[in-house]
């Protein structure tokens, strides 16, 4: 479903992203995990495409395209979809009509005509329920005071309404409560299926106890430097990153 | 994919939607203003001579007074004796119905949206429309006849209202009051009136649209609305221009009188010829527009969404008059290219326990410039006065420019006056969020704008809401900053 060949990218002259190789198949999970600063969110911006970063080296093809050539929202008519880490607030657009507009949109560019108000409707009640997500922040202002969790359930319910067939989720699980964590998970579970792909990024592997990860690859200055399975995940919990620093360092100086 | 800049150049490109005009014989005044151009349209309509004296008074006061300097931005050179000031669609025998109104002029306000054939009207919408001087038709008459509602003509109701016109006119807006007025008291052409009785309140939507058609000329209409004791009225305004090179003065005066518990709202959706990118033509509107709260416990609101002019300059006032009277201010403005837009409001607390409340929203683009400009007077008389202003400014691109002047003058210390205001850019955030769900840029600024703008067009009618929705989004398609 997605290929990244050795991408390249800089942001304001500064060299972020260093050669990222990785293949994510339909139906996998895959988590990216590594310390603050890595590049983690840079290449989730990279690959949904936002302006200010410049693809330097390399190549992502996304069911059979060539995805960097895309505008950011023929990337996500594609069906590519990134839950923000910092969603941003829109005052004065409610959070149902811009997600209506979304979709129509998404459907214009399928051929497809925009959906009726009623069926709409009843979309939304299904996924709202799906992902548990509290039906008076859907006629609210597009996360207009939501509280930071708030906003984070709100990137998984508009995940849901928008079935995408790629999902990038950016540290969504970081500001979560305990029970919002388990059910924001569940939910994502629920939208797991053998036709979709995800690529989760997280600091926490208590996230992957739920969301049960196929690959866990950990992005340090750039690059992946180390790619496993959930064990992997345990492991940086016990023992955190030095141990891995060092190791790309004595290779660096060999 | 198109780069900020490009899709900024975009919309200085759009053309006018309304730009059109229509072929059509009209009868026009000489060129020049003086005691005889006065004289002159005073007779075409046949007005009794205390309407003529009132002109000339106008037109004595209008010869000693001077452009204003106040201003943000450079008063532009006005040549008033280069202007023609009466334009009227040439008919040969008075209007008994619609249906006699000369068909290219039908089909000019089918093409601009506007019905004025009573069947395909609007409905619950009556229409006045005002093409060049003169008002050509008035739809849902009867109607309205029936509960004692007067909506006509301002020409019509100095005919067959003399008494209400004498009574009121000129006491919101002095003939004196700034030079535009009083040059509009001078030559001012036709316009709307009407009358709200005691207790009735008024079951739709009254509705002037107004048309520059002719060349070389200026549109100087005026307004009369009296809603008597606890009565209410919700009045609407439109407006278009042909394209022209060369500017076009609109110096329109509205008054409005509110009396015991009446209320008026009355909203504005101005869409006057802009001027080509490079700032060539368009409308100079320099409007004055004032009501009066009589009454106590009275409201008059205004609601404006200002997309069009070359420069739009105009700050509808509110005097506050009676005890627990209450003035309203909504705005939107909207400039882009070299549009200028200064203009505020001025709300008058003289009765105790008033209130008021301003908002409003600026909204910049291209090379233009957008003033607030506001004054919140308070008399020694109004105790527990209370105003909340909030203005906000949003900026689209770089090369435009947002001022706020609020002017606050207190003299009751007892009076509450709060102030707050913003300026914030179109976040590129914001913008790629909106892509990344799928929304092109266009739609995504179109979308921003509207939520931004949400609190003033919520407070027009539902017709119009819809209407000046579309209106932001054709008009700032396409702009990122
Ligand atoms: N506009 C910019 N100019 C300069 N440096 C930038 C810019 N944007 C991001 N960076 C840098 O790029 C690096 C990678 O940032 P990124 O947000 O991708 O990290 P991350 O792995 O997501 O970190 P975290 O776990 O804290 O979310 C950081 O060092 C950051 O400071
Ligand atoms: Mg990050």
């Amino acid at each position: 479903m997605l290929t990244i060949k050795n991408l390249h990218a800089e942001v304001d002259g500064k060299q972020i992203l260093k050669g990222i190789n990785l293949e994510i198949k339909k139906g996998e999970m895959h988590a990216i995990m590594g310390p603050n600063g890595s590049g983690k969110s840079s290449l989730s911006s990279v690959l949904a495409g936002r302006e200010n970063y410049t693809v330097t080296q390399g190549e992502v093809i996304f069911e059979g395209k060539n995805l960097l050539d895309m505008s950011p929202e023929d990337r996500a008519r594609e069906g590519l979809f990134l839950a923000f880490q910092y969603p941003v607030e829109i005052p004065g657009v409610s959070n149902l009509h811009f997600l209506k507009t979304a979709l129509n949109e998404i459907r214009a560019y399928h051929s497809l005509p925009a959906m009726e108000s009623k069926e709409f409707l009843k979309l939304t009640k299904e996924k709202q329920q799906l992902v548990d997500f509290n039906a008076n922040l859907m006629n609210r202002s597009l996360n207009e005071g939501f509280s930071g969790g708030e906003k984070k359930r709100n990137e998984v319910f508009q995940l849901a309404m928008l079935d995408p067939k790629l999902a990038i989720l950016d540290e969504t699980d970081s500001g979560l409560d305990i029970d919002a964590l388990r059910i924001v998970a569940a939910g994502v579970n629920k939208l797991r299926s053998a036709d979709k792909a995800f690529m989760v990024i997280t600091h926490y592997q208590r996230l992957l106890e739920y969301i049960v990860p196929d690959f866990v690859h950990v992005l340090y200055n750039g690059q992946i430097v180390k790619t496993g399975t959930k064990e992997l995940a345990l492991e940086l919990e016990e023992k955190g990153y030095d141990w891995l620093k060092e190791e790309v360092h004595q290779k660096e100086s060999v | 994919m198109r780069n900020s800049n490009e899709i900024i150049d975009d919309i200085a490109n759009r053309e006018y939607e309304f730009g059109f005009t229509t072929d059509i014989e009209m009868e026009m005044a000489p060129v020049g203003l003086n005691e005889e151009t006065i004289r002159f349209i005073s007779a075409k309509k046949e007005e009794p001579q205390w309407m003529l004296e009132w002109r000339l008074k106008g037109f004595q006061a209008f010869k000693k007074m001077q452009f204003p300097k106040w201003q943000h931005f450079e008063m532009p050179e006005l040549d008033l004796q280069k202007l023609s000031y009466y334009a009227a669609p040439k008919k040969k025998k008075q209007l008994n119905s619609l249906d006699e109104v000369d068909p290219e002029l039908l089909a000019t306000f089918e093409k601009l949206g506007i019905p004025i054939n009573e069947q395909k009207a609007l409905a619950g919408v009556a229409v006045d429309v005002v093409f060049d001087s003169v008002s050509v038709a008035t739809t849902f008459k009867e109607k309205l006849h029936e509960l004692g509602i007067i909506f006509c003509s301002f020409g019509e109701a100095v005919r067959t209202h003399p008494d209400l016109v004498k009574k009121y006119l000129g006491t919101v807006v002095p003939h004196s009051d700034n030079i535009f007025a009083a040059l509009n008291a001078a030559v001012f052409s036709d316009g709307s009136f009407v009358y709200i009785p005691k207790g009735v309140r008024c079951p739709m939507e009254l509705s002037t649209y107004f048309r520059i058609n002719a060349e070389n000329t200026g549109q100087f209409e005026r307004t009369l609305i009296i809603a008597d004791d606890d009565s209410y009225v919700s009045y609407l305004e439109g407006c278009t221009a042909p394209k022209r090179d060369e500017n076009q003065l609109h110096a329109a005066v509205v008054e409005l009188v509110a009396m015991e518990r009446a209320e008026i709202k009355y909203s504005t959706v101005q869409n006057w010829y802009p001027g080509d990118k490079d700032g060539n033509g368009g409308i100079y509107n320099f409007v004055t527009k004032r009501g009066i709260c009589k009454g106590n416990s009275s409201k008059i609101s205004w609601t404006q969404v200002e997309t069009g002019s070359a420069i739009t300059w105009k700050y509808p006032s509110v005097i506050l008059q009676g005890d627990d009277a209450e003035g309203e201010f909504y705005s939107v403005a909207v400039t882009r290219n070299k549009q200028i837009a200064d203009t505020g409001t001025k709300i008058y607390h003289l009765g105790r326990n008033t209130r008021s409340r301003i908002i409003s929203k600026g909204i910049s683009a291209g090379h233009s410039d957008n003033t607030y400009r506001g004054l919140v007077q308070v008399g020694p008389r109004a105790a527990n006065a209370r105003n909340f202003t909030q203005c906000d400014s949003l900026l689209i691109g770089d090369r435009c420019g947002a001022h706020t002047f609020p002017y606050i003058e207190s003299r009751n210390s007892t009076a509450t006056v709060e102030h707050e205001a913003t300026t914030s850019k179109i976040g590129e955030d914001q913008i790629f969020y909106l892509n990344q769900r799928g929304i092109e840029t266009e739609k995504a600024v179109a979308l921003i704008v509207n939520g931004y703008a949400q609190e003033v067009l919520n407070q027009l009618p539902m017709e119009f809401a819809v209407e000046a929705r579309k209106l932001l989004s054709i008009t700032l398609e396409g702009s990122v900053g």
